[in-house]
């Protein structure tokens, strides 16, 4: 059995990673709530620029389509862009972006698709190092908040490459920060251009809508564009869903430091009286001996 | 007073402006042009440059960085790409 002072030095140092523990989570929370605001507020965006392609799209179907919303025409080959943070001590939040993101490639080299990466957050990188290194053609960190900058750089690469003609088809995994709860490792498909279908399409029949300069020039820089705009979104979701998946472990680990505390304490105690009785039985036989 | 149009210009990171105002002017990639409420549905690309929402007389300015106008029979929607209010 441990003695007195080695129980009083555990349940110290337990004590003190509690305080981390507990400071991580209130520091979780406090960012947890900017950044959902964050992403909220970037919706608008995303949702107006996703009706007005669907909008477009309908108007310019078949041939004449870019390539960026009809794809090469074939699925060969295969970009994924997997998105975390930078950072751990979030429970399962990065590893689950980078399971789902695995199995989709595995999937992939099973079909015989060349598959290639790219990978936003150290901790993706960390991750898919090890068994895709070479296949990670480019690596950009997430950063503390998720800017623009950050975004387009990425999206920069990806046209690069599609216009390149080296990919056929771009996926986006990232975590759908659904509630605070609840975190969904996703895939969107970036290129071909997934069209909301069932949004707010407005009735063009009415009226002829008028294009300056046209349809097809407008639709050639919307996509791109588009691109853009759903990494960025992609990258807030992930940060709020980041603070919250490590405000929900951190709280985890402050009640289990609770646990160990009280259950070492109880521990303390009873090994301190079992030495107190002891002395006294010691004391006690020595005063009868005499 | 004559029907209002509603107008939103949104970045990519907010929504700087949604309501109902008499009229906007903005910045055309082929040239300026003003949208009042049930204007024809049109579509153009924006270049840098002011735009002015007027409503009941007042007037407030954003300076926008490209983008995209779409007019539709709901009113008009901006997309800049970077969008401040000008002091």
């Amino acid at each position: 059995m441990a003695s007195l002072k080695e129980m009083r030095n555990r349940i110290a140092s337990v004590k003190a990673t509690q305080k981390i523990t507990k400071a991580l989570q209130m520091v979780a929370a406090a960012k947890l709530r900017r950044s959902q605001t964050a992403a909220e507020s970037a919706r608008p965006y995303a949702n107006r620029m996703n009706a007005v392609i669907a909008n477009l799209a309908s108007g310019v179907s078949g041939d004449g389509a870019p390539k960026l919303l009809a794809g090469t025409g074939s699925d060969q080959r295969q970009l994924l862009i997997v998105a975390t943070a930078d950072r751990g001590l979030a429970g399962g939040f990065n590893s689950s972006i980078v399971r789902a993101a695995r199995i989709r490639i595995a999937t992939l080299l099973a079909e015989g698709k060349d598959v290639k990466l790219i990978v936003v957050g150290k901790k993706a990188r960390d991750q898919l190092k090890r068994l895709y290194g070479n296949r990670i053609v480019e690596f950009v960190e997430a950063g503390l908040n998720p800017s623009l900058a950050t975004a387009q750089a990425v999206a920069d690469k990806v046209a690069a490459l599609f216009d390149a003609g080296e990919i056929d088809q771009v996926t986006l995994y990232y975590s759908r920060f659904v509630s605070v709860v609840t975190q969904t490792p996703t895939g969107a498909r970036l290129i071909p251009a997934e069209v909301a279908a069932g949004g707010p399409v407005i009735d063009l029949k009415n009226a002829a809508y008028e294009y300056e300069p046209d349809a097809e020039t407008i639709l050639e820089t919307l996509l791109p564009r588009n691109i853009t705009v759903q990494i960025f979104s992609a990258l807030l979701e992930n940060q709020a869903g980041f603070y919250a998946s490590q405000m929900a472990a951190m709280d985890n680990a402050t009640r289990n430091a609770g646990d160990r505390i009280q259950a070492y304490t109880i521990q303390y105690n009873r090994t301190r009286q079992a030495q107190i009785t002891k002395e006294l039985i010691e004391i006690i036989s020595g005063a009868e001996a005499l | 007073m004559a029907e209002k149009l509603h107008f939103s210009l949104v970045a990519p990171e907010r929504e700087l402006f949604s309501g109902l105002v008499d009229q906007v002017d903005a910045p055309g990639a082929e040239g300026d042009f003003g949208v009042l409420a049930g204007h024809a549905p049109f579509m153009t690309a924006l270049k840098t440059g002011r735009v002015t929402v007027i409503d009941g007389g007042v007037k407030r300015a954003f300076d926008i960085q490209g983008g995209f106008a779409d007019v539709s029979p709901e009113g008009l929607t901006i997309l800049a790409e970077h969008a401040v209010e000008a002091a």
